[in-house]
C-alpha cells in the first residue's frame, strides 16, 4: 500500500474541485405510526409501543397514515417539488433484525415529490441545493449491541432490540449533486441541514431533533480534478449535529485528496463520522452492496393524492423561513451579525412572539439574548423553557410603567425563571417594586445630605459626579428599590446644581 | 343422529340449532367425534381445539337460550386452514419454521366467523405456506382423499376439502393463491369458491404471494358456500387491498340458481381450456356438464383467450416474488424455529441454519426463483414481464365477459392422483392449477362445484365471473348442482 501524506484543507481545496450531496431522514412527529396504529412517543419502556403490524407478525398488513401523506407532501411543497400524481410504495428487501418483516416499505422509482430546490445562504450568497426527489417510508427498530468493545454486532455478546421506533414514518429527502462550491462545501452542506431543519420546523411536522434522531443526515462526498469528470463518491453516516455535518465533509475532502494525491483511488463505500476525532471510518463497501431487490409494495395501493388537496396543502403554506427572517430582520432593524446571533441561538420565534406580545423589539431581543441565552447556557437549558414569551412582555411592561428598574427587573425574572409566578407576584411578593413615593424618597435624600455634609458642600461647589455618594446612600436605604436616575435628579434639585 | 348431524349441510344443522331440535354443543360434539374417529386415515387436521369449539359452542347455546337472535350460521362447525392466525391457537401455514407459534390475534376473517357464532373445530392441513397442490408438501405428512385414501386431496387447501369430503366439517376456510381451493375442491368432490380479490380480507393471512391471496369457503353446497361467503366479506379497513362495497348478493344468488332455470345466461366456453390440457375422463364429464348446462337453458358461446397460455408462467415468476419478500421475515429472531443460537454462530449464520431447517424443499425452490425474478438486471425480464401478462390476461377477461356473463373450463386438468406420482417434477405439478390461475392473476372470482365422476374419482366445472360479480358464479353452481346428483365418497 502506497504511504498517504497528509494535505491540509486548503492543499486539497486547491488541487480539487468536491461534489457534494445530502441524504437527510426526518421522523415525522405524527401521533401513530406509519402503518398501524401504535403511539410515537420517544423513550417509552421499550417494546411497549408494538403491535402484530409493526413486529411484522405473519398475516399483519400495512395501512398508511394519511397525516403521514399529508405531511410528506408539504414538506415536498415547502422544497419546490412536484407532487407525483401516481406514487407507489416499494419494499426494500434485506436481512437485518430490527427490521421486523425483513424487508422495508418504502420508495422507490415512483416517489411522493420529485425536482425540487432549496435556496441557503452562505456567507451572504444564495446557492440553490437542488433536491431529487422527497420519499415516504417507515423506520426500522433499534439494536443494541452488549459485550463488544465497539457498540458494533462485531464482537457483542449479546444484542437487544427495541421495536418501538419500528413503523415511525420517516421522510428520506434526497439532493441532488452540488457541485461548483469549492472551499465552502462544508459551510454549504452545514447551511443546507439548517435550512431544511428550519423548513421543516416551520411546517410543524417534525421535531427534527438531530441529538434525538429525528433529523439524520448522510453525506456524500466526491472530488475531481478541475475540469474533469465527478469522482467516486463515498456515502458518511452516523454524521449527527450541525456541526458534524460541516467537519464530515471537510474531513472527508481532506481525506479523498491524500488518497488521490498519492495516486490511489478512492472506493465506493458507506463510510461512518466520529464525533470524537472528527474524522470518517470505513463502513461496509458499496462495492459488494446487497442488491435489494426492490417491487411494487402488493400489500397497498398506490397513492394518487387529489390536485385540488395538494393546491389546498400549498395554498396554507407558511412563508419559508428565509424570507420570514429577512422580513423580521428589517422590521427588528439589526444587522446580519445580530439576526446571526439571534439565529444561533433558536430566539426567533421566542421574540417575535413577544413583540406579539406587546414588547418593543428592542426590549425582546434583549431579555432574551442577554439575560435568558445567558441562563440557559449556563445550565444547559433550551431557551423556550425558561419562560413564556408573554411573561417576558409582562416584565418588560412593568419596567415601561417606572415600577421596575432594569436591576430589579432582572431579580423578578429570576423569580419568574423559578416558578414563583408572573412578573406581577414576584414583584409584590419580594417587595421588590421601585420606589416612587416622593415623601420617602425626600426623606431618604434628606437623611443622606444630613450624613454627608462635606459631600453635599462639594455637590453644591458644581463637583456633580460627587453625588454618587449621596445616591449610594439612597440606593441603599430604600434597598435598592428607587430609580437611581430619579434620585440623582431630586438630589440635584436639592442641592442647586 | 350423530351420522345424521355430520351429513347435514351447514343450512340445516343451522335450522335445527335456531329451532332447537340440536344443540350447537351436539353438533359440535357429533363432528369431534367424527374427527376423532377417522382423521388418524384422513389427517385433515394439523390442530383439533376440542376444548374451545365446545366452550364456542356452549355460548351459542347460552345466547339462543337468552332469546338473542343469532346468525344465519350460527353454532355451526367450521375448519379453519392454518395459514390464517387464531389466537391463542396454533398456526403453522404447514411449516416446521412456525412450530410451536401461538398468534396473539384473530385474522379479521376468523373474528368474523366468530362473531357470526361459528365454532372453529381446528387447524386444517396444507402444503407449506400454502405452495402445492396436493398436501404433500405439508411438513406434517400429506392429507389423504377420503375418495381414496392412497390419493392426493388437492392443494395447498387439501385439509379443508378432505375435511368437508370426509364430513369432519360442514364448512372450511381456505385460501386461493392459483387455485388452493378450487382444485380441492375438484378432487374430493366439494364446493370450493374463490371470491373477488379483496372481496374477502387478508388481514391475518399468511401471505404467500399478496396481490393473489384470496382466502374463500369451502362447502358441500353451494348455498353453503354462499352463506359463509356472505359471513366473511365485505370491507376490512385494516386490509388496504380490501373493496370498500358490500357483498355481492351470493345468497340470494344460490337460491335463485338453485331454481335450475338459466334461461337468458350466456356462458363462455373458453375455448383455450376446453379441450387441450386436460385428461380424457375430465375432458368427457365437461362436455357432459356443459350439454347439461345447456339443458338449464343457458346459451353456450365461445370465446378466446388467447393470453391464457401464458398464465401458469407469469404466475411462477409472480408469485415466488412475492413469496421471496414475504417469507423473509421467518428468521429465527422473533418467534417461530431458532436454529444455532449456541454461541458459536453469528447472526447471519443462525437465520441461514433457521431458514434451511425450517423450510421445505418446495418452499426453498420459489423463494430462490423469487429472488432470482426480482434480481437487479432480471427484474425486467422476469417480474416486469409477468407483470406484463396480467394486464393482458385482465384484458381477455373483459373481452371475454363482453359476450359472455360468465367462463367456464374445467377446474383441473387432472382427478385426484397417487402419492408420489407428480412430486419428482415439479412442472407436472404445477399443471394441476393450469385451469385456475387466470382468475387469480385478474381478480376475478371462481368457483369449482361437483360436476360427475370419472373412473369414480370426482370431476368439478369451474365458473368464472368478473370482479364483483361472484353471486353470478353462484347461481350457474346452483343451477349445476340441482341436476347434478350429490358425490358421496365411499365410507371410511
Amino acid at each position: 500500500m502506497t504511504t498517504i501524506a497528509p494535505l491540509s484543507y486548503e492543499q486539497a481545496i486547491e488541487r480539487y474541485e468536491p461534489v457534494i450531496g445530502l441524504e437527510t431522514h426526518v421522523e415525522l412527529g405524527t401521533r401513530t405510526k406509519m402503518f398501524c396504529a401504535c403511539p410515537t412517543d420517544f423513550g417509552a419502556e421499550p417494546n411497549t409501543q408494538v403491535c402484530p403490524v409493526c413486529l411484522g407478525l405473519p398475516g399483519s398488513l400495512p395501512v398508511a397514515n394519511r397525516a403521514a401523506i399529508e405531511a410528506t407532501i408539504r414538506i415536498g411543497l415547502a422544497l419546490n417539488c412536484t407532487i407525483a400524481s401516481w406514487s407507489r410504495f416499494a419494499r426494500k428487501n434485506y436481512f437485518y433484525p430490527d427490521m421486523p418483516k425483513d424487508f422495508q416499505t418504502s420508495q422507490y422509482d415512483e416517489p411522493l415529490c420529485v425536482d425540487g430546490w432549496l435556496d441557503v445562504e452562505v456567507e451572504g450568497e444564495l446557492v440553490r441545493v437542488e433536491i431529487e426527489r422527497v420519499h415516504l417510508e417507515e423506520d426500522t427498530g433499534k439494536t443494541l449491541h452488549l459485550g463488544g468493545a465497539t457498540g458494533r454486532i462485531h464482537g457483542a455478546t449479546e444484542s437487544l432490540v427495541d421495536y418501538n421506533r419500528a413503523g415511525i414514518p420517516l421522510v428520506e429527502i434526497v439532493t441532488r449533486p452540488v457541485p461548483g462550491t469549492g472551499s465552502r462545501a462544508p459551510l454549504v452542506a452545514r447551511a443546507y441541514v439548517t435550512e431544511l431543519r428550519d423548513v421543516i420546523r416551520t411546517l410543524g411536522v417534525s421535531d427534527v431533533r438531530m441529538e434525538q434522531g429525528s433529523l439524520r443526515c448522510d453525506v456524500n462526498v466526491s472530488l475531481n480534478r478541475p475540469g474533469q469528470e465527478w469522482g467516486t463518491r463515498t456515502e458518511t453516516k452516523n454524521v449527527n449535529s450541525l456541526r458534524s455535518v460541516e467537519r464530515a465533509v471537510r474531513s472527508e475532502i481532506m481525506r479523498q485528496a491524500a488518497v488521490l494525491d498519492s495516486g490511489d483511488r478512492i472506493v465506493q463505500e458507506t463510510r461512518h463520522f466520529s464525533e470524537d476525532t472528527g474524522d470518517t471510518r470505513p463502513g461496509r463497501s458499496k462495492e459488494t452492496a446487497t442488491d435489494y431487490r426492490y417491487f411494487p409494495e402488493p400489500d397497498l395501493v398506490p397513492l394518487a393524492p387529489d390536485a385540488a388537496w395538494v393546491a389546498e396543502l400549498k395554498a396554507a403554506l407558511p412563508e419559508s423561513p428565509r424570507l420570514h427572517r429577512r422580513r423580521l430582520q428589517e422590521a427588528w432593524g439589526l444587522s446580519d451579525h445580530d439576526m446571526q446571533s439571534v439565529l444561533n441561538a433558536g430566539a426567533v420565534e421566542l421574540i417575535e412572539a413577544t413583540i406579539a406580545a406587546g414588547a418593543s423589539p428592542d426590549a425582546a431581543r434583549k431579555w432574551w439574548m442577554g439575560e435568558l441565552a445567558r441562563r440557559a447556557n449556563e445550565t444547559g437549558t433550551e431557551l423556550s423553557s425558561l419562560t413564556s414569551p408573554e411573561q417576558v412582555a409582562a416584565l418588560q411592561r412593568l419596567v415601561d410603567e417606572g415600577k421596575l428598574t432594569d436591576k430589579l427587573a432582572r431579580t423578578v425574572l429570576e423569580g419568574v425563571v423559578a416558578g414563583e409566578g408572573t412578573p406581577a407576584e414576584v414583584m409584590a411578593a419580594r417587595g421588590l417594586e421601585v420606589v416612587s413615593d416622593t415623601g420617602a424618597l425626600t426623606a431618604a435624600i434628606d437623611e443622606a445630605i444630613a450624613a454627608n455634609p462635606a459631600v453635599a458642600d462639594k455637590v453644591r461647589g458644581g463637583q456633580v459626579a460627587a453625588a454618587g455618594v449621596l445616591i449610594g446612600a439612597v440606593m441603599k436605604a430604600t434597598k435598592g428599590q428607587a430609580d437611581a436616575k430619579t434620585v440623582r435628579e431630586l438630589i440635584l434639585g436639592r442641592l442647586g446644581s | 343422529m350423530t351420522t345424521d348431524l355430520v351429513r347435514s349441510s351447514a343450512a340445516e344443522l343451522a335450522g335445527l340449532i335456531a329451532s332447537g331440535e340440536a344443540s350447537a354443543v351436539e353438533v359440535t360434539r357429533a363432528h369431534l367425534d367424527r374427527i376423532g374417529a377417522i382423521d388418524s386415515r384422513v389427517h385433515a387436521f394439523l390442530h383439533v381445539d376440542d376444548e374451545g369449539a365446545l366452550a364456542a359452542a356452549a355460548d351459542v347455546d347460552a345466547r339462543r337460550a337468552a332469546g338473542e337472535t343469532l346468525g344465519p350460521l350460527a353454532g355451526v362447525p367450521i375448519a379453519v386452514k392454518d395459514v390464517l392466525t387464531t389466537k391463542g391457537v396454533p398456526t403453522t401455514a404447514g411449516s416446521k419454521i412456525l412450530e410451536g407459534w401461538r398468534p396473539p390475534y384473530d385474522a379479521t376473517i376468523v373474528r368474523r366467523l366468530r362473531e357470526a357464532g361459528l365454532v372453529i373445530l381446528g387447524k386444517t392441513n396444507m402444503d407449506e405456506f400454502a405452495m402445492g397442490s396436493s398436501t404433500e408438501y405439508s411438513a406434517f405428512g400429506p392429507t389423504r382423499n377420503p375418495w381414496d385414501l392412497d390419493r392426493i386431496p388437492g392443494g395447498s387447501g387439501g385439509g379443508s376439502a378432505a375435511a368437508v369430503a370426509a364430513y369432519e366439517a360442514p364448512l372450511a376456510i381456505g385460501t386461493d393463491t392459483g387455485g388452493s381451493i378450487r382444485q380441492p375442491g375438484a378432487v374430493t368432490g366439494t364446493v370450493g369458491a374463490k371470491p373477488t380479490y379483496g372481496g374477502t380480507s387478508r388481514y391475518g393471512l399468511i401471505a404467500f404471494s399478496s396481490s393473489l391471496d384470496t382466502p374463500g369457503p369451502c362447502a358441500r353446497t353451494i348455498e353453503d358456500a354462499a352463506l359463509l361467503h356472505a359471513v366473511i366479506g365485505g370491507h376490512d379497513p385494516a386490509d388496504s387491498t380490501s373493496i370498500p362495497a358490500p357483498v355481492p348478493p351470493v345468497v340470494e344468488a344460490a337460491r335463485e340458481g338453485a331454481s335450475g332455470d338459466l334461461a337468458g345466461v350466456r356462458v363462455g366456453l373458453v375455448r383455450q381450456f376446453a379441450g387441450e390440457g386436460a385428461e380424457p375422463g375430465v375432458v368427457a364429464v365437461f362436455r357432459e356438464t356443459v350439454e347439461a348446462l345447456v339443458k338449464l337453458g343457458a346459451e353456450v358461446v365461445e370465446v378466446s383467450c388467447p393470453h391464457f397460455e401464458y398464465a401458469l408462467p407469469a404466475y411462477y415468476l409472480i408469485a415466488p416474488s412475492e413469496a421471496s419478500s414475504n417469507l423473509a421475515r421467518f428468521d429465527g429472531v422473533r418467534y417461530g424455529l431458532r436454529v444455532g443460537d449456541d454461541g458459536t454462530h453469528s447472526l447471519e449464520e443462525v437465520m441461514s441454519l433457521t431458514r434451511d431447517a425450517g423450510f421445505g424443499p418446495e418452499v426453498k425452490r420459489r423463494i430462490i426463483l423469487g429472488t432470482f425474478a426480482l434480481s437487479s438486471g432480471y427484474y425486467d425480464a422476469y417480474y416486469g414481464q409477468a407483470q406484463k401478462v396480467r394486464t393482458l390476461i385482465g384484458r381477455d377477461f373483459a373481452a371475454a365477459f363482453e359476450q359472455a356473463d360468465v367462463l367456464i373450463a374445467p377446474t383441473t386438468p387432472f382427478v385426484a392422483f397417487p402419492f408420489g406420482s407428480r412430486t419428482g417434477d415439479p412442472y407436472q405439478m404445477y399443471l394441476a392449477d393450469l385451469f385456475t390461475i387466470p382468475s387469480n392473476l385478474y381478480g376475478g372470482p371462481a368457483i369449482s362445484v361437483p360436476c360427475g365422476l370419472s373412473d369414480g374419482l370426482p370431476v368439478g366445472l369451474q365458473v368464472m365471473a368478473p370482479t364483483m360479480a361472484d353471486d353470478r358464479m353462484y347461481r350457474i353452481g346452483a343451477a349445476l348442482e340441482s341436476v347434478v346428483p350429490q358425490l358421496v365418497p365411499p365410507a371410511l
